[in-house]
């Protein structure tokens, strides 16, 4: 025992000193493996955790706080009109492969997005471009069928990045992006390993090489956290374990938002919730504060409406839903559902829709609302809810920014039909002014929370567990992304 | 009477009556939640403590005792029902094409992965406890059926037998009344065991989430909920991981028990 | 024999016939578009046929089926709609996390079940047979995901002496060895409890045996009767079980593999079952089974071969 400690204790000294040398390398862990490497074309987010800024880029890009800042579009300039784009790309710009990327990569990139058999997931996002052309190495421009006031922030997106007719074959497997990072190596099932491009055109990063692992398993995310495996885990699993790592001098914890608005969805085609009352009553019937402590331990800014509390176009609408189970009863009455009722509640597998699931089903209960929970995978979830619509009540986190467009679909999932919505959105998607987006924004909330669409419980917060001396890491994530570009080691 | 015997009828009485107490009574209401008391200590108002959610843990661990109890009894169920007549069958028909069908039936059914097989089959019918039964039940069958044509074969030979035989009775019903009461004793010990291993089959299941789904307790699923909380209050990961044990351990004690009770010589399969 | 031989070989061909036609049909009825999982909400509608397109899910059913089996007739074994890589080449890099666990577990297994057994057997209703027997009742009723949760919290939360899960490869065989050693024990424990009991009734078998009371006759105490005769015919049904318990071991450890987040066969099913990556399910499903039917068709003709009475149930 004795020699085992002595021997213990100089393995210690060993590794604090390859510690010290290693200041600029780093092991990353996120919850998902990504299923292959090409931001392009399916929707798996971890694809961007890894890429997004690291090795892939697009011609502009979000910030740490969300903004839409400059990316290989060094400058643009919009016509009047608001149909023509052109854009300045950056000097001397390479791919990991040595090749130069000019304005026919970004022209490929985003004819090969919009094309007719393309499997971009979010081939909507170029719905609206009409023509690209290359006018010289280093501009490009983009034409567009209508004004678009998203344009610059749909390019943003990792969706948008731009790739190499030379490597899109083998890209799945060997991403060749621009990035200050380059891939190295994939061991399929436990990490993936980046390393810093020498020849990056921007500024240099701090760190040399950079592994992702993938831990989903929140027991194996806290050991290896606490045994120190992992230096940073970007979207931590449990946050129960965080105030242990708070208390810890050892790690600092991020309490981050994401764009993610939490809801409990209500089939608005269906009865009981075609009727506005029954809708208002569920919301009454749900204390937010009980779901965000019971599912998420305290994490999570409460909402009411669908939109980013963060966003400065945020309209504080809790007013609308306080929780009132007597009001709620009240409500069900006056529907004619004294009686109550009993209705599906379909969840998908995070643990905010599990927990928070169970936590809504006894809070229903208390004013005779019954629940038959279902746990779905995300395949089931996507075919039964999202496309054949065969739900009364689902949990659902979504978590793409600035989406209170779906709301003007009246075919989305929760079939809200608004006229007056529709109008309101079709006048933002005109409007360029700033002031008056604003206002437009604000009537949008406003019409949603007040016809209670869906109960809206929280955003979902996004934390990030790291060791005390890591600096530079994002503490939102308003795009899935663990951009390292700024990451050190302290000092 | 042996000390297994006692001890594992003690044992399996005990989370019997558990869950036929939880029909009647439990200390608190598993279906209310209670956020501000959550992960409170074993002692006080809690016996066990509360969960995640507030929850009692022993009301819990009693109404997990039913789901368990229920799922791995009707698994069993199924896997005699159809294991044993099948085996039976076999063993009358020995030697012929429907004997070797049968037996090849099971062997290709041993060949598939039992977990991954139970996941396929939740993933097509979505998770519950049924598909849990489902899927447990269908292993069983061969294990019945090929215990039953082993003990079976060898009373085919015996003299009573001929002689019933001889009187001119059918297959079946030589079956029915002369083999079969003398394959009682193995069937009900290896029940015992099958039992046993339906309830680690059903906390597995659950632990994955393809078991029983919320509210209806499950111990598997108390196990999975606790798992992050593992290091923050461990008695709510211990104490349903002892619940399986004690119940699985008691089982196993008693077909034991019941074997050299019944019959020394009973061999029992176990995987 | 080759009568016999014949005959075996052709049920194993059915065998395999039939469980390629259950595992196919199984699978493709899993609900739950596998190009719209992959697309996710915001994909429309024709992104999603182009993406079934490419994936040949715009085929038929028929066509899908013998293509696949085509394929695997000639070693192909399809390519991963997710990973973007040939499932054989997935297979090939899991195999060699799983194969290694499932050994390590049966090698502990029987370096404890071993020695226990024996000295069980061989003091029969001493204190230290009763001992072990409870403890044996123990390690066969401890579900095994809960028991590999309490030694991630003893060894790799509190003392530290592993990791908590992850692999990293055989680049270093050392660290791999400690990474796949907490998920041995855990797979090993009800492994070596039955094992074990195997031994230890299984030696007091041969015990009451003639050959062994002649040798006994002779003058052999019981414990030199033990060692020289009766262990050697006794490891028979044990190496029957051990047999058993390697297969069970390779599929088995699916939950495992889930607790310690290890790259294996287990957890690659299991991942790709939820991202319905549907012809990767099959191909290592299909794989799995074909283990098991090869090795009993192999194990059926050794013993064939060596006891002729065995081969009257052809």
């Amino acid at each position: 025992m004795h020699h085992f400690k002595r021997l213990a204790a100089s393995t210690a000294i060993v590794l604090c000193a390859a510690g010290a040398l290693a200041q600029d390398s780093i092991t990353v862990a996120i919850q998902l493996e990504p299923p292959n490497l090409d931001p392009t074309s399916g929707a798996a987010q971890a694809v961007d955790s890894v890429l997004y800024a690291n090795v892939f880029e697009g011609l502009t890009r979000f910030d740490a706080d969300g903004a839409v800042v400059r990316g290989l579009a060094q400058s643009w300039d919009i016509s009047d009109d608001g149909l023509v784009y052109t854009f300045n790309l950056a000097a001397g710009v390479t791919f990991h492969d040595g090749t130069t990327m000019d304005a026919e990569d970004v022209k490929f990139s985003l004819d090969r997005a919009r094309a007719e058999d393309s499997t971009n997931a979010q081939k909507v996002l170029f719905e609206d471009i009409a023509d690209v052309t290359a006018v010289d190495p280093l501009t490009v421009q983009v034409t567009l069928a209508q004004p678009n006031g998203m344009f610059l922030f749909n390019l943003a997106w990792g969706d948008a990045v731009i790739v190499a007719p030379e490597s899109i074959e083998t890209i799945a497997t060997n991403p060749i992006g621009t990035g200050p990072f380059a891939f190295t190596n994939w061991a399929q099932g436990d990490r993936i390993d980046l390393t810093r491009n020498e020849t990056y055109w921007g500024a240099a990063p701090a760190l040399e090489t950079a592994t992702f692992r993938f831990i989903s398993d929140p027991t194996a995310a806290f050991a290896a956290m606490m045994a120190e495996d992992v230096d940073v885990f970007v979207g931590y699993p449990a946050p129960e374990n965080l105030p242990q790592f708070e208390a810890d001098p050892r790690f600092q914890v991020l309490d981050g938002s994401t764009e993610g608005e939490t809801i409990l969805a209500m089939n608005n085609q269906v009865a009981p919730f075609d009727n506005i009352l029954v809708r208002q009553a569920v919301t009454h019937a749900i204390d937010r504060q009980a779901v965000i402590d019971g599912a998420m331990f305290g994490y999570g800014t409460p909402i009411g409406t669908h939109f980013a509390p963060h966003n400065p176009d945020y309209v504080d609408l809790l007013a609308n839903s306080q929780f009132d189970p007597d009001l709620s009863r009240s409500l069900l009455e006056e529907a004619g559902m004294a009686d109550g009722f009993t209705v599906t509640l379909k969840l998908p597998p995070p643990s905010y829709a599990r927990r928070g699931g169970e936590i809504i089903a006894s809070q229903l209960r208390a004013v005779g609302i019954e629940t038959e929970i279902t746990n779905l995978e995300w395949a089931q979830w996507l075919e039964e809810v999202f496309t054949n619509k065969d739900f009364g009540l689902t949990i659902i986190s979504h978590t793409e920014p600035m989406d209170i467009n779906i709301y003007a679909n009246p075919d989305y999932y929760f079939q809200y039909d608004n006229p007056d919505f529709r109008a309101v959105l079709d006048e933002l998607n005109a409007t360029t002014d700033p002031d008056g987006r604003s206002a437009l924004l604000a009537q949008a909330q406003t019409i949603i929370s007040e016809d209670y669409v869906n109960a809206y419980l929280f955003q979902l917060a996004v934390a990030t567990v790291a060791r005390a001396e890591i600096t530079g890491l994002w503490v939102n994530q308003p795009t899935a992304a663990v951009d390292l570009t700024g990451v050190s080691w302290g000092n | 009477m042996s000390r297994n015997l006692i001890i594992g009828a003690g044992l399996t009485l005990f989370f019997t009556a558990l869950a036929a107490l939880s029909f009647l009574w439990t200390p608190y209401d598993i279906e209310v939640l209670d956020i501000p008391n959550r992960l409170l200590r074993p002692g006080g108002a809690h016996l066990l403590g509360t969960d995640h959610f507030g929850r009692d843990i022993l009301s819990m661990i009693m109404m997990g005792a039913r789901t368990s109890i229920a799922v791995a009894l009707v698994a069993v169920g199924i896997g005699m029902g159809l294991g044993v007549p099948l085996g039976l069958w076999a063993a009358a028909r020995h030697g012929s094409l429907l004997d070797d069908l049968i037996m090849r039936g099971n062997d290709l059914v041993f060949a598939f992965p039992s977990l991954v097989i139970a996941i396929l089959i939740t993933a097509v019918f979505g998770p519950s406890a049924v598909n849990a039964i489902i899927a447990i039940g269908i292993f069983n069958i061969p294990v019945f059926a090929r215990l039953t044509r082993s003990a079976a074969l060898p009373l085919w030979e015996r003299d009573f037998i001929r002689a019933a035989r001889v009187c001119g009775k059918s297959s079946t019903r030589i079956s029915a009344e002369h083999i079969l009461p003398n394959i009682t004793n193995l069937m009900i010990v290896q029940g015992t065991i099958q039992f046993s291993l339906g309830i680690l089959a059903e906390a597995a299941l659950s632990y994955i989430g393809l078991g029983a789904q919320p509210p209806t307790a499950s111990w598997g699923r108390m196990l999975a909920d606790a798992q992050t909380l593992v290091s923050l209050a461990p008695h709510v990961a211990l104490i349903p991981g002892f619940a399986i044990l004690l119940t699985v351990l008691g089982l196993n004690l008693l077909g034991d028990g019941l074997r050299d009770w019944l019959d020394p010589r009973i061999r029992v399969v176990r995987t | 024999m080759i009568r016999y031989a014949l005959g075996r070989f052709a049920s194993l061909v059915i065998s395999l016939i039939v469980a390629s036609i259950v595992i196919f049909a199984v699978v493709e009825v899993i609900p739950g578009d596998p190009a719209a999982f992959m697309l996710g909400v915001n994909a429309r509608p024709d992104t999603i046929a182009a993406l079934r397109a490419e994936m040949g899910l715009d085929q038929s059913l028929i066509a899908r089926y013998l293509a696949w089996v085509g394929g695997m007739l000639q070693g192909d074994f399809g390519m991963s709609w997710t990973y973007k890589t040939p499932v054989a080449d997935l297979i090939g890099d899991r195999v060699w996390v799983s194969l290694p666990l499932a050994i390590y577990a049966l090698i502990l297994s029987t370096i404890v079940a071993f020695p226990a057994g024996i000295y069980a057997a061989s003091r029969r209703g001493s204190a230290g047979d009763t001992a072990i027997m409870g403890a044996t009742q123990l390690g066969v009723a401890i579900p095994n995901f809960w028991f590999a949760m309490i030694l991630v919290l003893i060894f790799a939360i509190n003392l530290r002496w592993f990791s908590a899960g992850g692999f990293p490869g055989w680049g270093n065989p050392l660290a791999a060895i400690k990474a796949l050693t907490l998920p041995a024990v855990a797979l090993a424990l009800p492994q070596a409890a039955i094992l074990a009991r195997v031994m230890r009734s299984s030696l007091l078998d041969m015990l009451g045996e003639d050959f062994i009371r002649t040798a006994r006759a002779k003058g052999l105490t019981r414990r030199q009767a033990l060692w020289r005769h009766a262990l050697r015919n006794a490891l028979i049904p044990v190496l029957t079980i051990i047999g058993l318990q390697f297969s069970f071991l390779l599929a088995g450890g699916i939950i495992i593999e889930q607790v310690f987040f290890l790259p294996g066969l287990g957890r690659l099913i299991f991942q790709s079952i939820s991202a319905r990556d549907l012809i990767v399910v099959e191909s290592v499903v299909m794989l799995l089974v074909f283990t098991v039917i090869m090795v009993n068709f192999i194990v059926d003709l050794t013993y064939a071969a060596v006891d002729p009475r065995l081969r009257v149930r052809a």
